[in-house]
């Protein structure tokens, strides 16, 4: 038999359902793996070594008494620790939340319990789900599972590290600017950032909430549907959570590409683009085209205007969002403060990160008096401008194809003393977050190098179905999973 | 639009954040950096463009206001640095 850990969710979920293998086996496999792996790649913040294996023997107890534990019963899950765990660590990559203990659990965390899913840890992250290469964690730096001195992407960097080192099938992750697609890309793995409102953000700590989405990673696009099913749908807790009905996401996969129209928008294609990631997304248009399907392209006009936009919004929502890291209730305290303003101040600046403080002070300038309409406002107006692009765009086609990111995994330094460089590593992805659409990155290919490449498919609004099952059809055509490894982590 | 040192001294301020000198000068550039890239947006026209504060189509949210049960005061207060008598304790507000 194959090794267990590099087994789908997918796989290992219909093996521990004919009783093949228990999940008792699974989880030990998973933590054996974690052990042997993870001092290389750091993905993991915290293990849930015991939890997890109490949890595994109620699946199979459930299974031999002949009772369904669920539809990811045995499957183990890595959580983002920006995702509020009941009595379990949540630190958000911070330091102000060092030694936080939450006492509930995220709505998706409750519902991945009761469907027989196995959390098997927390991972690690950007602060604040802030950067896009993992290294503002205030804790430990995540290495790529392909080349050990390069950074996962960011800032679900854990949680997609997690899944390339084949240290779990699947795991959550949290998407503002690119926080899932473009760790994805960078690991060869699928991951997708849902509609705005398609999950619920109860319990997942707040950056930008107009902005943030939680989803999945997977070992491929299937066990991303099975996990989204899930997590998916209606929450009375979150006001923004929408009633729009969950599909069937797994049940569409085997229509394929039928009746799909692609387009391939010409902004995304900048001549700047790295080259082995141009060739890559057109040799999969390709692949496509080979399919049978039918590809136009198409203008978003407004693509340019993205980066500035977003980086207004996004600090603006942030510096209101954080205001409540104060030293009162929770979390760090600078215990030599003697009154309250100082005690603000104090706390803020020792547990805030570089990164995090640069965003809470760029948003409040962009909020402050008399500055208001000349950033804040005409950047709202900006978001009106991309979404129309992106309605007229979907006038003509239903799905779009892009790069997920401009370029492969850079390594640790390469864009750390120059923020604004790093906040490029988003100009493919952000858009999407502004505009509130799905889209999917699947690795479709590798470099000189042998770094993953990873291309995005954009949907409608609440059209992950489309998404997911175009994503199935040309990753089996793709089939990347078969022909590339993550060479730095091979025994 | 370039920010001076006394502004982003201010910003601080409504932050309530402190920064060395030496930090207030690298934090300077380097918003002055982003700043003079986010002046892009000026080469658009948008006067009479409706802002987009949120893409969702949820507008009001409403529920049924029924009594569900809350936690504990006691775990409410668990991550405090500081509680009393079932109260978050802080250092005195008036000098």
């Amino acid at each position: 038999m194959q090794e267990l850990f590099r087994l789908t969710g997918t796989e290992i979920l219909s093996r521990i359902r004919s009783r093949e293998i228990s999940a008792t086996e699974t989880v030990r496999a998973c933590l054996e793996r974690i052990a042997a792996v993870d001092p290389r790649v750091l993905a993991f913040r915290t293990v849930f070594r015991e939890d997890a294996l109490a949890r595994a023997r109620d699946v199979d107890e459930a299974l031999s008494r002949g009772s369904d534990p669920g539809p990811l019963a045995g499957l183990p899950i890595a959580l983002k620790d920006i995702l509020s765990t009941a009595g379990r660590p949540t630190t958000c990559g911070s330091r102000i939340l060092a030694g936080f203990i939450p006492c509930f659990d995220a709505t998706v965390v409750e519902r991945l319990k009761r469907a027989g899913a196995i959390p098997i840890g927390k991972t690690n992250m950007d602060e604040f789900a802030m950067g896009s290469s993992t290294e503002n964690s205030g804790y430990e730096k995540t290495r790529n599972p392909w080349d050990l001195k390069r950074v996962p992407g960011g800032s679900s960097g854990g949680s997609a590290a997690a899944v390339a080192a084949d240290l779990v099938p699947v795991a959550l992750g949290s998407d503002t600017g690119g926080s899932i697609r473009q760790p994805a890309a960078l690991c060869g793995v699928p991951g997708l950032k849902t509609t705005y409102g398609r999950v619920s953000r109860f319990g997942l700590v707040a950056f930008a909430s107009s902005l943030d989405q939680i989803g999945p990673f997977g070992r491929c696009v299937e066990d991303v549907a099975r996990v989204l099913r899930v997590i998916a749908g209606h929450d009375s807790r979150d006001s923004t959570s929408s009633p729009a009905p969950v599909a069937d996401y797994v049940a569409e996969l085997p229509r394929g590409i039928a009746g799909l129209r692609f387009g391939v928008p010409r902004e995304y294609f900048p001549s700047g683009l790295d080259a082995e990631i141009g060739a890559a997304v057109r040799a999969a248009l390709d692949k496509l085209r080979g399919m049978g399907a039918t590809l136009e392209e198409v203008s978003l006009p407004h693509t340019d205007y993205t980066i500035p936009t977003y980086y207004i919004l996004a600090t603006a929502e942030a510096s209101s969002n954080l205001a409540r890291y104060d030293g009162a209730r929770y979390g760090y305290r600078d215990a030599a403060a003697r009154e309250l303003g100082e005690m603000y101040r104090r706390s803020r600046s020792v547990g805030f990160g570089p990164e995090v403080k640069r965003r809470i002070m760029l948003g409040t300038y962009v909020l402050s008096s008399g500055y208001y309409d000349a950033y804040y406002l005409k950047a709202q107006k900006v978001r009106t401008l991309l979404k129309r692009d992106f309605d007229e765009a979907f006038r003509k086609v239903d799905l779009l194809v892009t790069p997920t990111t401009p370029g492969p995994a850079f390594r640790f330094g390469e864009k750390t003393d120059d923020p604004l460089q790093m906040y490029l590593s988003d100009i493919f992805t952000a858009t999407i977050n502004l505009v509130g659409v799905p889209a999917l990155s699947l690795p479709c290919g590798v470099n000189a190098q042998g770094l993953p490449l990873g291309l995005q498919i954009i949907g409608r609004p609440f059209g992950e179905a489309d998404l997911l099952r175009a994503g199935a059809a040309l990753e089996a055509e793709l089939g990347f999973r078969l022909r590339h490894r993550p060479q730095a982590i091979l025994h | 639009m370039a920010i001076e040192i006394a502004e982003v001294r201010h910003i601080a301020k409504l932050a309530n954040l402190d920064f060395s000198d030496e930090e207030m000068l690298v934090l300077s550039r380097q918003l002055n950096e982003i700043l003079g890239y986010i002046e892009k947006l000026d080469e658009l026209d948008i006067g009479a463009i409706e802002p987009t504060s949120h893409v969702t189509e949820v507008s009001h949210a409403f529920r049924e206001d029924v009594v569900v049960p809350s936690i504990p005061v006691s775990e409410a207060l668990a991550n405090a640095p500081e509680s009393r008598e079932g109260h978050f304790t802080v250092p005195k507000v008036i000098g």
